[in-house]
């Protein structure tokens, strides 16, 4: 971790402790409506009582209180990565300049990417999505790639979230109320397969979503722009195992957020209830105890 | 001259722009009588003016009106009470009264003159008059309910993901059987044969989604393609449409027998202004009489002659047929095209349906709906205008 460290410091990588600060203050949470969801009273107040509100900030208060609270370096390894082909990039000739600091060297002409590099960007984005997940937010998968079009789709319906892989239309994020309907709740985070689309440009979306102030995650490969990416990896994004491997893994990140915000929903309002009748409340779940409670999706 | 003219303006203009909410519509002036004063004495009486200023209305832009559900509710209730109503004024039974019946009834009690049949009073479900809609895409926590709701068209996008879907598992089991050595060339079922994909506007409405052309093509594509892999199941057959062969449709002439037993059938043909009715003898030398004259005779142009012989030259029965026609109206091409008509549509009868299906394609049995174009005024003709003069 030492020497990825200055590395992430002269990639211009906001250093660790800020980062959690920012995490805390930015990430809205579901009651209080954020400026994105552009008049949607629907998503607003319930009026809480007094324990409930209690119950709801402790509930989303826990996760943020631990470094990786899912659990997420265990479902991918730096070899796991290799065999799956993710640190092949493209040749040198279609190199971004934004990519050096992520490319590892060259071989016969083409680029290789610094596996190590890509395990810490790909655990701070599982992480990120986790969390997203676990405070019900909604996560938008978005690719222009027609191979894997229909891969996605089906990733985003296996964990009940949403996709977008066919033509954007101009003003989609940035003139919601207009094209999907007034009220509508724009997305929470966007989850980019591929960071260009048909006519190797940058997606329409990257923009769009920092326009309006949504944190992306992306897989950028050596010819994409890591500019406007709120948490790229960097990463092959052509070969199949490269992809399912990433589906795969966001896939079970979600499912286990949001299962997880499950148990732990079920058990601070049991303790509540066991508070009330006169027992004394007990401790809430701490990460060793988090194998017990998963009892969920495997690798 | 222009010079004047430019201060002219610029004077008009710095007028404009002094006012700048000069209105068009004319100043209203109403005068309200004074109100009574308070303190007692001799009191005048004052007339206020009141001016109030008219503006043109603000039009607002147009929206695609939004029914509710519980709109439609209402709307159903109150066709269904006024159905019953319709009943009992007619003296039906108002359980059995059906969309037929209710038809009748309002062209009865509102009899309409309006060539316009969309503009004559009607009487129908809600459902058939008013536009389908979506409902609320999302629910309370704001989520939408489709996985594609972002994308802007979902049900078209999830039909086509379900598409390529089942492309995808036929292929998979086509490549498991082959493996296994199992797989054989079936041939495909030819029950495409008399049926058509869903034009656009059907698939517009099914979806109850705006459809591009690019994606209409693209949607019958991938149905080709799906068709291609495997044998057309129930879900290619929901969108495909029955052909009606449009031969069924052609009414044919009973053949009939006159005193002395000979067969013989008889219809009517119309062209411009000409009406034709022709007997057609089964047995015959290939004589045509024409309101008791020789076609030679009627006919001296050969042009009309060719005209009468076509029908039977089509069918290679030249000299096998005698005809006795009368004719009325038209000119004598009129007349020529009008006896054509009414003896192909008496020769069916004693015809193949294979050849009236051929004589309908080679367009002997559709009447020419060509009619003299009327002359409009500030024309000379129906089409010819007056000579254009430059000055």
């Amino acid at each position: 971790m030492a020497p990825a460290l200055p590395r992430l410091l002269s990639a211009g990588a906001w250093p660790r402790p800020l980062r959690l600060h920012v995490l805390q203050a930015a990430t809205p949470g579901p009651a209080r409506p954020s400026g994105r969801t552009l008049g949607s009273a629907a998503a607003a107040a319930v009026s809480d009582p007094q324990a409930g509100s209690d119950l709801q900030d402790r509930v989303l208060s826990e996760p943020l209180k631990h470094a990786d609270f899912f659990n997420v370096k265990e479902l991918f390894s730096v070899r796991s990565l290799f065999d799956a082909r993710v640190h092949l990039g493209h040749k040198a000739g279609c190199r971004h300049r934004f990519m050096e600091p992520y490319i590892f060297g060259s071989r016969l002409d083409q680029d290789i990417i610094d596996l190590e590099q890509t395990a810490v960007h790909l655990q701070l984005a599982l992480n990120f999505t986790a969390h997203v997940a676990y405070r019900k937010g909604i996560v938008l998968f978005v690719s222009r790639h027609r191979q894997f079009s229909h891969l996605i789709e089906n990733t985003a319906r296996d964990c009940g979230e949403y996709a977008h892989t066919r033509y954007f239309k101009g003003g989609l994020l940035t003139n919601a109320p207009l094209l999907l309907g007034p009220g509508v709740r724009l997305p929470d985070l966007v989850i980019f397969l591929h960071t260009l689309n048909n006519v190797f440009e940058p997606h329409v979306a990257v923009r769009d979503a920092a326009k309006m102030n949504i944190p992306t995650v992306g897989i950028v490969d050596t010819n994409c722009n890591p500019c406007l990416v709120t948490y790229p990896v960097p990463g092959n994004d052509d070969s199949p195992p490269a992809v399912q491997l990433f589906c795969r893994l966001f896939r079970t990140v979600i499912s286990r957020a949001k299962e997880k915000r499950r148990q732990v929903e079920a058990l601070y309002r049991l303790q509540g209830q066991e508070g009330a009748e006169g027992r004394g409340p007990a401790d809430p779940a701490l990460p060793g105890t988090q194998a017990s409670l998963d009892a969920g999706p495997s690798l | 001259m222009a010079a004047s003219c430019v201060s002219c303006g610029a004077v008009v203009s710095q007028r404009l722009l002094l006012r700048p909410r000069v209105s068009l519509a004319p100043r209203q002036v109403l005068w309200r009588a004074a109100e009574l004063q308070s303190v007692p004495g001799p009191q005048i009486l004052r007339l206020k003016h009141v001016t109030v200023v008219t503006t043109k209305k603000n039009v607002k832009a147009l929206r695609r009106e939004t029914y509710t559900v519980d709109f439609i509710k209402k709307q159903i209730e109150e066709f269904n009470i006024g159905k019953r109503h319709l009943a009992n004024m007619m003296g039906e039974d108002p359980e059995t009264f059906t969309q037929e019946d209710i038809d009748r009834a309002i062209a009865y009690l509102f009899p309409s003159g309006l060539f316009e049949k969309r503009a004559r009073p009607v009487m129908k479900h809600p459902e058939q008059i008013f536009p389908k809609q979506k409902a609320t895409q999302w629910g309370e926590d704001g989520r939408p309910f489709h996985y594609l709701f972002y994308t802007g068209k979902q049900s078209y996008y999830s039909l086509m993901h379900d598409t390529y879907g089942k492309i995808l598992d036929i292929e998979k089991h086509k490549n498991q059987l082959q493996a296994k050595g199992l797989f054989s060339e079936k041939d495909k079922t030819t029950d495409l044969i008399g049926s058509r994909w869903l034009i656009k506007e059907e698939l517009e409405e099914m979806l109850v989604e705006k459809l591009s052309d690019q994606d209409y093509a693209q949607f019958v594509r991938l149905m080709e393609r799906l068709l291609q892999g495997g044998a057309a199941g129930e879900f290619v057959q929901s969108f495909r449409r029955s052909v009606t062969v449009q031969s069924e449709k052609q009414p044919i002439e009973p053949v009939q027998h006159d005193a002395q037993g000979m067969a013989f059938s008889t219809s009517e043909g119309r062209r411009k202004s000409a009406k034709a009715e022709a007997v057609v003898y089964e047995h015959g030398n290939g004589r045509i009489k024409i309101n008791g004259i020789d076609y030679l005779l009627y006919f001296p142009v050969l042009q009309d002659r060719e005209q009468l012989m076509f029908p039977f030259h089509f069918l290679d029965r030249l000299g096998k047929h005698d005809v006795t026609c009368t004719v009325s109206g038209g000119g004598r091409s009129a007349q020529a095209g009008a006896i054509r008509l009414a003896m192909a549509r008496a020769l069916c009868s004693f015809v193949t349906e294979e050849e009236v299906e051929w004589m309908r394609q080679a367009g002997l049995l559709t009447s020419d709906p060509r009619v003299r174009e009327r002359k409009k005024p500030g024309q000379e003709g129906a089409r010819r205008k007056f000579t254009w003069k430059k000055r």
